[in-house]
């Protein structure tokens, strides 16, 4: 069974000018010990999708239809107080930037302290040893004597780490990670990303990944969704949207990255850029700058659909379709 | 004009009754005080006019009052709401030039010590820094007192409203320095400040034409905020009897002369004024109020 | 031939004392922070020099130094064979440089109209007289970068990242400049944006023969753009190279770590062995070879001596270990 099962999921912001849409039926699900990479760029929805699940999202966005399924059990319409509990216990944060998750009045050793006696069944002298633990797992040298140290005297990357053992020490069945590495140097980037992948498998971690950077995709993720304009473009394992992608969109995305083995004379591009959310296009939002895109893609928007070894949201894959 | 009402500022103002509400009533103090020689009822100046046999009228609606003084007279018999209505007028020539002067010292100064910084920098905030231990109304005061003793007394009297708007102005330039040059700091490393340092335009040009525009919006905010702290500081000053001459009456002078009748029962005669004034510095610190919320992104 | 920009051993310190009366309470003396410590290297005409390295290592001051952002704190910076600060005070040599930035969002006034914003240099320079021949300009400067005339008339709100970037660029061309210095010009773009502005340098420098000094902490972007790479720790370069010769045999221990750290979109499942530690502060920078703490070469030399630049093949490289030949791969 799915682990976190996400259904229809639809997310709206009531705006002065109209009530926008800034994601549409979007569908997927993660097992235990998975790892489901989000890709898109700025604007997809990819953050959003992870807020969402995770209860929040930022007024005056609002679900509108869909569900958010935790272990079969229904988590999108819970009340604020309940929501809480599941966020720590059962599901853990970890964002972009570290200072919006540690509280800079409290030292770090508290707020781990805290976080495991509120949610499991422990002292807070066992917490303590536990937090210790933690630190030293997550790569943090004389973790014992820099238990008690407050946030600001820890370096970025060092801060960073202390998210994750503060996401994890509770044990959550599903950590959702908002660009963990993005803020961070590559050499940084490289042992926080070993890192979230070893102890997502040691302890049977399922884990949304969102991320513009497909390198980190790469490498960590089983599974990938390409976001764009607020849907789920195309979803599948890892290898086949990177080497082998079905919908144009991520195609287009995966030719534009730079290659680090080669230099070549024109990197291939996107012409154009992701619509507002205010002008999605009519049919499929990628059709003004798909070059494959035919009547079809201009009138009637396409639902995800098995395409090659993945599934992609294109009417080039449906079938009797002409390719 | 078509893209103001279509701009988010004027979204959130028709969103908010209370703020509609103020600007109506700041609109109409405005209106009635700048238009008073043509709407008011009575030339309260006009000695002429003045019938010492209508002396301490009560207001329109009691036993004894006379539909011709709507809100009752004075002792020389001056109709209240007229003296009102010429009271406002000088209150708020005060308070907008002393907010003016201000705003010019406050910006300018401002933004030489964000811009520039050090030693002018740390000069200029210092001495804000010291002004700023001292309540306003004490600055206004004493600048007030140190001109009046400085300059002979048929001098002091022609340019005495001069002499308010310089004290209130100088009391309250700080705020708007140290808000200018936080802003400044702020916009002086945004690369499009550093774009033109590149092409080599002179500190004054990139100040004026690139910072400047900028760091409005809260200027904005606390110029509609000190227009009440004008007025106020106005009525105060008038009220101890050192504001404006007695031969141009403001709202404060009024309070002043009302006050001795108080407690011999003509109420009127202090308390409409001092009515006026509560509304029409309410309603624009509201109005400022509201500026101050929806100019700020991280409110909404 | 003259190289269009040539620093030696350019230096740029910043004082990052607290305030003389918290320094006389804590007794502590006066903090440098050496953002840039003795830098130099030569850009020829028409070709691209990149700087990589990661946060702190002192590449952004360098970008602001040779522009005259910063004057130096040693050393010396040469335009076209002139000293920098003489070339800065004459408007025609001056209308020779420019740069792009890497925010987007910041590098354009928003309360200027784009064609305000565009024609701003040329207006400062004195280059066409006549607002109506400006705007003409002005039209031809966004066809050139891929946007339309009438965006001219537009506020920098209404665009996206990828869009201000070309406006950007639009400005930094309309003084008709020879050397543009580009500050991390795509690191704010989406990967599909990115390479729609890296093709469009990469034509207006085969158009118009411009030469660029290039910032980048991404490897990937700099082997794209650049004829020589340098790359910087600490305030330093570490190894300076031809690109081609950077990426096929990397030498100094700091470049292998980095390239080693990028994660392999090829998923070779190569296991990669992250270079560990931190980028220590440039403030209290370590002894010797400023990277000796997470070098896996290091030895009593390293820890005491800091490595001068020293050719190596088609390279330079300052490592003790390069060398004395105990780097061998």
């Amino acid at each position: 069974m799915s682990l976190l099962e996400v259904k229809n999921l639809r997310v709206e912001f009531p705006t002065r000018r109209g009530t926008l849409v800034a994601l549409d039926d979007v569908s997927f699900a993660i097992a235990p010990g998975e790892v489901l990479g989000v890709v898109g760029e700025s604007g997809a929805g990819k953050s959003m999708t992870g807020a969402a699940i995770i209860g929040l999202l930022e007024p005056p966005g609002r679900i509108a239809g869909g569900q958010i399924l935790l272990e079969g059990r229904r988590i999108d319409n819970l009340p604020y107080e309940q929501m809480r509990r599941i966020r720590g216990r059962e599901i853990g944060a970890i964002f972009q930037d570290p200072l919006t998750t540690l509280n800079p009045l409290y030292t770090v050793g508290r707020q781990l302290v805290e976080t495991m006696t509120t949610h499991l069944p422990i002292g807070p002298g066992e917490a303590r040893e536990r937090a210790i633990g933690w630190l030293e797992q997550v790569g943090i040298p004389a973790a014992r004597e820099r238990i008690d140290s407050y946030p600001h005297e820890f370096s970025g990357g060092m801060r960073q780490r202390v998210v994750i053992a503060l996401a994890l020490c509770a044990e959550p069945k599903l950590i959702v990670a908002d660009e963990p590495t993005t803020a961070l140097d590559v050499s940084i980037q490289a042992q926080v990303i070993a890192l979230l992948k070893r102890l997502a498998r040691e302890k049977g971690t399922a884990m949304m990944l969102v991320t513009h950077d497909m390198g980190v995709i790469a490498e960590t993720a089983d599974r990938v969704a390409v976001m764009y304009a607020g849907r789920i473009a195309e979803i599948g394992p890892v290898r086949e949207v990177v080497k082998h992608a079905n919908h144009p969109y991520s195609q287009g995305l995966m030719a534009s990255i730079p290659p680090l083995d080669r230099r070549v004379e024109r990197l291939q591009q996107i012409e154009g850029a992701m619509p507002r959310l205010s002008a999605i296009p009519k049919g499929c939002a990628y059709n003004p700058r798909c070059p494959h895109a035919f009547d079809r893609c201009q009138t009637e928007r396409p639902d995800l659909m098995p395409a090659g070894r993945t599934e992609a949201a294109c009417w080039l894959h449906a079938e009797g379709s002409a390719r | 004009m078509r893209a103001f009402f279509d701009s988010d500022l004027w979204w959130s103002f028709t969103r908010s009754p209370v703020t509609v509400l103020s600007a109506v009533t700041a609109f109409v103090c405005i209106a009635g005080a700048v238009f008073a020689p043509w709407l008011a009822p009575h030339n309260p100046f006009d000695l002429a006019s003045l019938q010492l046999l209508d002396a301490f009228k009560p207001p329109a609606w009691s036993a004894e009052g006379d539909l011709a003084y709507p809100l009752g007279t004075d002792d020389q018999g001056r109709d209240v709401l007229s003296a009102i209505m010429y009271g406002a007028r000088v209150s708020l020539l005060v308070g907008f030039a002393a907010v003016a002067f201000s705003t010019l010292l406050g910006v300018t100064l401002g933004l030489l010590a964000g811009y520039l910084g050090g030693k002018v920098d740390a000069l200029l905030m210092r001495i804000a820094d010291i002004q700023l231990t001292f309540p306003g109304i004490l600055v206004a005061l004493l600048v007030d007192g140190i001109v009046r003793a400085a300059l002979p007394r048929d001098v002091h009297d022609q340019i005495a409203v001069f002499v308010v708007i310089f004290a209130i102005g100088i009391s309250n330039w700080p705020q708007f320095a140290r808000t200018v040059r936080g802003s400044t700091l702020v916009e002086r490393n945004k690369e499009y400040v550093q774009a033109a340092r590149v092409i080599g335009l002179s500190p004054l040009r990139i100040m004026v034409s690139h910072v400047l525009p900028n760091v409005m919006s809260p200027v904005l905010v606390i110029a509609t905020l000190s227009l009440g702290f004008a007025i106020l500081a106005e009525a105060t000053l008038s009220f101890l009897g050192v504001g404006v001459p007695p031969t141009q009456p403001s709202l404060g002078t009024l309070i002043r002369i009302g006050n001795d009748f108080l407690f011999s029962g003509e109420w009127w005669i202090t308390i409409f004024p001092g009515v006026a004034l509560i509304v029409m510095v309410l309603s624009v610190n509201l109005l400022g109020d509201w500026l101050r919320d929806a100019l700020n992104p991280k409110l909404r | 031939m003259t190289p269009m920009l040539e620093t030696q051993d350019v230096a740029r310190h910043f004082d990052v004392s607290r305030p003389l009366i918290q320094r006389l309470l804590a007794r502590e003396g006066r903090r440098t922070l050496r953002a840039v410590d003795g830098v130099s290297f030569a850009i020829p005409k028409g070709s691209t020099l990149s700087l990589v390295g990661e946060s702190g290592c002192g590449k952004s001051t360098v970008a602001r130094l040779v522009v005259g952002l910063y004057p130096p704190t040693r050393g010396r910076v040469l335009f076209d064979g002139q000293d920098l600060a003489a070339a800065r005070a004459d408007r025609r040599q001056r209308s020779r440089m420019q740069m792009i930035f890497q925010d987007p969002y910041a590098s354009l006034n928003p309360r200027w109209r784009v064609a305000d914003i565009i024609a701003e240099p040329i207006r400062a320079f004195g280059l066409i007289e006549g607002r109506a021949a400006q705007m003409e300009r002005v039209g031809e400067l966004l066809t050139q970068v891929g946007l339309s005339p009438l965006d001219g008339q537009k506020y920098p709100h209404e665009f996206s990242g990828g869009q201000r970037q070309r406006i950007s660029i639009a400005r930094a061309l309309s003084s008709n400049p020879e050397f543009l210095v580009c500050d991390e010009p795509t690191s704010a773009l989406d990967v599909s944006v990115q390479a729609q502005i890296l093709n469009l340098m990469k034509e207006l420098q085969a158009r118009l023969g411009l030469t660029y000094l290039f910032i980048s902490h991404n490897l990937a972007v700099v082997r794209q753009v650049s004829d020589r790479i340098g790359v910087m720790y600490l305030g330093r370069l570490v190894e300076l190279a031809p690109a081609e010769t950077l990426f096929t045999t990397p030498r100094h221990p700091y470049t292998r770590a980095l390239m080693e750290a990028i994660p392999d979109l090829e998923m070779t499942g190569r296991a990669r062995t992250p270079v560990g530690g931190e980028v220590p502060s440039p403030i209290s920078p370590p002894s010797g070879c400023a990277f000796h703490p997470r070098c896996p070469l290091a030895n009593a030399r390293c820890k005491a001596e800091a490595p001068r630049m020293l050719p190596a093949g088609e390279a330079q490289v300052a490592c003790h270990a390069v060398e004395e030949g105990r780097a061998a791969a």
